[in-house]
């Protein structure tokens, strides 16, 4: 569980994010919406500690990461995985050895645990026969499953996703919905997945947070959406003409 | 950013390099892959234009020579000077800016733009220390060696070009051994010790913060080689003066 109280954070004269709390639940997928330009990107940043807030605190299960000692951030990382824009693979090393590369470096587990465990990960996303290939040699969306695998391998409590459906088709981007859901509930990790998808948001919205020009909006879960009453997420959610007609079925009924 | 500033961040980044690796094993395997990749893929064209400046070079000391009052073995001696002295440090280290330096700056630079850097970072990678301490201490410790290989190329280069007649091999051979002075080697290796932690950090740097898209990266290279060139001849003449008047 993340808990964000009254952040508040500015890039010189311009205020980003004005006083926000939010909780982030554990075995759930917590998404953060929003238009771009929002702030989305900065409150997920804020969250993980590359931007520090002005106002405000973070609290990863009860742990302050303002008042944290250098070794404990260190120990947090290690906490955390994170699935990037672009996927972020390692293009000078295998899938394999992309998935590996948290274990060389981390853990003190014996070579054959590794294996299994870069297996199991591989397995997990689908991408066993994948293993040998370079990342230029795969598709966007076995980019994005690779980089899964890489963020779970050392087990996380905390899985950040900063737009995983970029650049994909509809139909791929909803595997990797699925595929984060899934190993969000099985491993019960707090997972904050950043978006303006609204197939996401149907999909695996648990919670959902709704960030307009830096302020929260609204909150609650996917079904509860259609009911909200404000204004600016409407604009959001039935922004196109497939979720206008949907509105006008709905109101019908 | 004016040169205090880069001067404050470069230094920022080497305290950051200059770290204790997380795991040695992993810093071992990036050094033999950066030997491999910035040592033994420049052997080739060190050798090729060593070759190439030793046979020029002689040839030039042959008609600047020409003199009845000057004993022929001067021609192969002012050779090996040059090459000894200033082409196998500072003439080759200028080459390897352009072909090492572009290399590491487009490497990090694009891992940069593609958020490579920042995963590791959130992973607690100490990514200057993971990224940039290979390149350095693998280009520095392979550098004499194409130094070594220069010196021995370009002489060989010379000896091809006394075979062809302009003047007699054994006269080259017994002027490229004339007086030699050990020490000039020593010279040489240093320098090009030096001129091999400025390519490598520098293109390091560039990189490291390259910000944008493809064409920063591209920026990025070319203020490596160029940064990394002028700093080789500013260090050429310190050193010269340090380590020979
Ligand atoms: N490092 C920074 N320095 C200054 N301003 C910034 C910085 N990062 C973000 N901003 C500003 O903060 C605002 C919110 O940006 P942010 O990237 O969080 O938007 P977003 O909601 O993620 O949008 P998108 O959906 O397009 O990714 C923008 O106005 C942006 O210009
Ligand atoms: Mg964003």
């Amino acid at each position: 569980m993340i808990e964000v109280r009254n952040v508040t954070k500015s890039f010189g004269d311009l205020t980003v994010l004005h006083n926000i709390s939010a909780l982030f639940e554990a075995g759930k997928t917590n998404l953060i919406i929003g238009q771009s330009g929002s702030g989305k990107t900065v409150l997920m940043k804020s969250v993980i500690g590359i931007h520090q807030v002005d106002e405000g605190q973070i609290l990863y299960d009860g742990r302050d990461i303002a008042k944290m000692t250098k070794k404990e951030v260190a120990i947090l990382r290690r906490e955390v995985g994170m699935l990037f824009q672009g996927s972020a693979l390692f293009d000078s090393m295998t899938v394999e050895e992309n998935v590996r590369f948290p274990l060389e470096m981390f853990s003190d587990k014996s070579k054959e645990e590794w294996d299994e465990r870069v297996n199991f990960c591989l397995n997990r996303v689908g991408l066993s026969h994948a293993a040998k290939l370079f990342p230029s040699e795969i598709s966007g969306g076995m980019q994005k499953r690779a980089a899964i695998a890489r963020a779970i391998v050392l087990e996380p409590t905390y899985l950040f996703c900063d737009e995983p459906n970029s650049g994909l088709d509809p139909k791929t981007s909803l595997t990797i919905d699925q595929l984060i859901h899934e190993i969000t509930v099985e491993n019960n990790i707090t997972t904050i997945v950043n978006t303006h998808d609204m197939n996401s948001v149907m999909e695996i919205g648990d919670k959902v947070i709704f960030i307009h020009k830096g302020y929260k909006g609204w909150e609650g879960d996917k079904d509860s959406i259609f009911e909200s009453g404000n204004q600016d997420l409407e604009d959001l959610v039935f922004a196109s003409n497939l979720y206008k007609k949907v509105k006008k079925y709905h109101n019908l009924k | 950013m004016n040169l205090f500033e880069h001067v404050g961040r470069y230094s920022r980044l080497m305290a950051g390099v200059f770290t204790k690796p997380q795991r040695w094993g992993i810093l071992w395997k990036q050094y033999k892959a950066e030997i491999e990749k910035q040592g033994l893929q420049s052997i080739l064209i060190t050798v090729i234009i060593s070759i190439f400046i030793g046979s020029a070079i002689t040839m030039q000391m042959v008609l600047n020579t020409e003199n009845p009052m000057l004993p022929k073995y001067v021609t192969g001696l002012t050779t090996r000077e040059t090459l000894l002295l200033e082409f196998s440090s500072t003439i080759l280290c200028l080459i390897l800016a352009g072909k090492v330096g572009s290399n590491i700056a487009s490497e990090i630079g694009t891992m940069r733009i593609t958020e490579q850097i920042d995963a590791l970072k959130i992973m607690g990678v100490n990514a200057e220390n993971y990224l940039i301490l290979p390149k350095i201490l693998g280009f520095v410790s392979i550098v004499p060696v194409l130094v070594i290989f220069s010196m021995f190329f370009g002489l060989l280069g010379g000896y091809i070009i006394a075979t062809t007649g302009v003047i007699s091999p054994s006269q080259y051979v017994m002027g490229i051994q004339y007086a030699f002075n050990p020490y000039y080697v020593t010279y040489s290796i240093i320098k090009s010790l030096f001129f091999a932690f400025i390519i490598a950090s520098i293109s390091s740097y560039y990189g490291y913060y390259a910000y944008g898209g493809a064409l920063e990266v591209g920026k990025a290279s070319t203020n490596a080689v160029v940064k990394s060139s002028i700093f080789i001849l500013l260090f050429n003449v310190i050193l010269t003066d340090l380590l020979l008047v």
